[in-house]
């Protein structure tokens, strides 16, 4: 696409470029602390209009996100660039408000565009989408490298617009842009219950006498907004990123639409503030692609972190499972070796136990060193012996093992012998509403399906979920074993 | 019923009168003449492509007719949408929205909310009823994607009840839904229609089609029968429905389509 063509006329403008950094050689320490203190109106500017951008961003964002319309965002963003060009050819000065209209009708002529080429045409949107961004871009780098050769007029910070530099915001652009978040945050609020039918099932909302189209085409209108106030900050060829990359972070953290809304603009926010302060620390840096490398960042993390989908929060439930299951199934062992001599000792071998678990001795050594430190078990030299929680884990988990091959064998109608495997996954995961519903359900529940007595508990007891480190925290006694 | 019901009992809660309905110039529907009873449970039935759904998008005004007119209630149909019903097919939407159950049957009484206003707790009442009545109170608050096929169907189901329409339109309710399911919404649909609610419903198994509507419209691209079940369900008018397309109608649509002569 025209992006490389993007890349040599920008290095070809910033030849001439006035950029903060290049008045001022300083250090990126005192740059820092020029920014956090925003003691420079340049800086509380960038830091004004970068949240602003944030925010409205961030909300239609979210639509085009949820609508599965991401591209709409692109082609809109380099549809509007014929605009930004003919905004300056204005009055050949850079002003906001030339800029602002150029560049909305460019956009609006872009979107309009995309729509009638795909009504009166067989051409699906993704293609009509495509060509309107590539040719809107083409005409918009041509008009702007024909007005670099024009010889009168102010043309310093046309080029800003392609890559985006927060430093050159002025009060005027901060108005506009103000202006458009006050608007899109006001019709968002006012409509969100009528734009959430819309974008969820346009049919019914039709059914329900809405004039589906016109919120449609204020969707547009709002997106084409919030995208040419945010070109000046962020730059035609990424704004698109701050409009989507929000908005796929915060549906990664929630499931809510009105949740999605918030987080979105909040991430907005960061992004496009870490942004213009990374920016300011060098010289000659575009804003543009630092704050679309916050954003993702951003999402990396919660990509990573997310609590419920987060990869690590997964592989860490995974594996706490997985220790859980193999404790759970040492008590079991422990049991069953106690219960061979029919209860006559406290302790067992650690021998014993090996033989049980069909494991290497180094193997049950970790799993009992694991048993201790939960306080399940004591372990002296060569021998074991539950702690009173420890034993009562252990009766859980093989009265659940022993339920579910009765409840197999007696509901389902399954052979005895087909029945262990099943039991030894289900038995961790039973919790104690399906106990009580096995309980309920059977008949007779003292008895397993090979004639070993099934361990009784006390009703707080029952259910395998009991957290895996909820050892020594229930005041009770051998209670069980008699 | 709601108020607006003081119509006197000769206006039939729907008709269509010459409806030809076409799809990129290609008539799918030919001239379909139509009168519903008020009070009684209609299925529509035919073989694919007979042009069913096209047949209630269009009644609702979703779909641009060539010719003819709808009314609902002795009004056109885009006047009297609030008495207006409908349950689209489950595939008509992304699943994986971002919204809940609860979200999505509000959705049902946004038309009587009204523009920028917020749903009531009454509102919300209501929504919790209809909820209860497809029995899916339980899963208000989860996430529309953790719900099997027939669970959603539910919740549209109770989308369309929180409406408090008196003519709904149905389409295809009972795809991937269980039998359980499907038993349970028909006592649903009945109870609607024992109180003078007015239901047509796309279905597309024909032996559950007999057992469970009061009347049928048997369509293939025209209407071929339109009556009480047990005298339109024959193996001759089934035959004249089912029994191959109409060649003949088929090639003239293609013809049509060829010349875009209808828009």
């Amino acid at each position: 696409m025209g992006l490389g063509c993007a890349v040599l006329l920008a290095s070809a403008f910033s030849a001439q470029a006035a950029k903060i950094g290049d008045l001022t050689q300083t250090r990126w320490t005192e740059q820092a602390w020029r920014f956090v203190t925003l003691s420079d109106p340049v800086v509380r500017y960038a830091c004004l209009g970068t949240l602003l951008l944030g925010i409205s961003c961030g909300l239609l964002g979210s639509f085009l996100v949820v609508r599965r319309m991401a591209l709409l965002g692109d082609a809109l963003s380099h549809a509007v660039l014929p605009g930004v060009a003919l905004g300056f050819l204005w009055n050949l000065e850079k002003d906001p408000l030339a800029i602002f209209i150029g560049a909305l009708l460019a956009g609006l002529a872009g979107s309009a565009t995309v729509s009638i080429l795909t009504r009166t045409t067989r051409l699906k949107e993704d293609t009509a989408l495509g060509m309107v961004l590539a040719s809107f871009f083409g005409l918009g780098l041509c008009l702007m490298s024909m007005f670099q050769r024009l010889p009168t007029g102010n043309k310093s910070g046309i080029e800003t617009f392609l890559f985006g530099q927060a430093a050159a915001l002025g009060p005027g652009d901060i108005q506009v842009m103000g202006a458009v978040t006050l608007v899109v945050v006001g019709l968002l609020g006012l409509g969100y219950k009528e734009f959430l039918l819309v974008s969820f099932d346009p049919g019914f909302a039709r059914v329900l006498a809405l004039p589906t189209v016109w919120f449609e085409r204020l969707l547009v209108m709002l997106l084409a907004f919030a995208v040419v106030s945010a070109l000046q900050a962020v730059g035609v060829v990424l704004v698109s990123a701050m409009l989507i990359i929000p908005a796929a972070t915060a549906s990664l953290l929630t499931d809510r639409f009105h949740r999605v809304l918030v987080w979105s603009s909040c991430l907005g926010m960061i992004s496009g503030l870490s942004g213009a302060f990374l920016s300011f620390l060098g010289t000659r840096l575009p804003t543009g692609p630092f704050m679309v490398l916050s954003a993702s960042l951003l999402f990396a993390l919660a990509l990573l972190f997310s609590p419920r989908q987060g990869i690590v929060p997964r592989w860490y439930r995974q594996r706490s499972q997985r220790v859980r299951i193999e404790r759970e199934n040492t008590l079991k062992a422990i049991y069953q070796v106690l219960e061979s001599d029919g209860f006559a000792s406290e302790t067992i071998t650690v021998a014993a136990l090996t033989a049980r678990r069909r494991l290497a001795l180094a193997a049950v050594e970790a799993e009992i060193r694991s048993l201790v430190a939960v306080e399940f078990a004591t372990a002296s030299r060569d021998r074991v012996a539950l702690t009173p929680s420890g034993w009562l884990r252990a009766c859980a988990i093989v009265r659940n093992h022993r339920l579910w091959e009765l409840y197999l064998t007696h509901a389902a109608q399954i052979a005895p012998d087909h029945v262990h495997d099943d039991a030894e996954k289900i038995e961790h995961v039973l919790g104690e509403a399906m106990v009580r519903e096995l309980e309920r359900r059977l008949p007779r529940i003292d008895t397993d399906p090979h004639g070993r007595p099934i361990p009784s508990l006390p009703a707080s007891m029952a259910g395998a979920h009991l957290g895996a480190g909820g050892a020594g925290d229930r005041p009770v006694g051998y209670g069980g074993r008699t | 019923m709601s108020l607006e019901t003081g119509n006197p009992a000769n206006v039939p809660p729907l008709e269509i009168h010459d409806l030809t309905v076409a799809y990129r110039n290609k008539p799918v529907l030919w001239g379909i003449d139509l009168v519903a009873p008020a009070g009684k449970l209609i299925g529509i039935v035919g073989p694919n492509g007979a042009g069913k759904s096209t047949l209630i998008k269009a009644c609702m005004g979703l779909l641009p007719c060539s010719s003819g007119w709808v009314t609902a209630f002795g009004r056109p149909v885009t006047q009297s949408l609030k008495r207006v019903g409908y349950v689209p097919q489950r595939e008509s939407v992304d699943w994986d929205f971002p919204v809940s159950v609860m979200d999505v049957v509000l959705m049902g009484r946004y038309g009587r909310i009204g523009l920028f206003k917020r749903p009531s707790p009454e509102d919300r009442r209501i929504a919790r009823d209809c909820l209860e009545q497809v029995q899916m109170l339980p899963f208000a608050e989860r996430q529309i994607s953790n719900l099997s096929g027939g669970q959603q169907q539910r919740v549209f189901l109770a989308r369309a009840l929180a409406q408090e329409s008196d003519l709904y339109f149905m389409d295809e309710p009972f795809t991937g839904v269980d039998a359980a399911t499907e038993s349970a919404i028909i006592a649903l649909l009945q109870g609607l229609r024992s109180r003078g609610k007015t239901i047509l419903v796309v279905h597309h198994d024909l032996p559950t089609a007999r057992t469970y509507f009061d009347w049928l419209l048997l369509l293939n691209m025209r209407v071929v029968a339109f009556g009480p079940t047990e005298e339109v369900f024959t193996p001759d008018l089934l035959q004249k429905t089912y029994g191959g397309r109409l060649t003949i109608l088929s090639e003239v649509a293609e013809a049509v389509r060829g010349q875009g002569t209808l828009t």
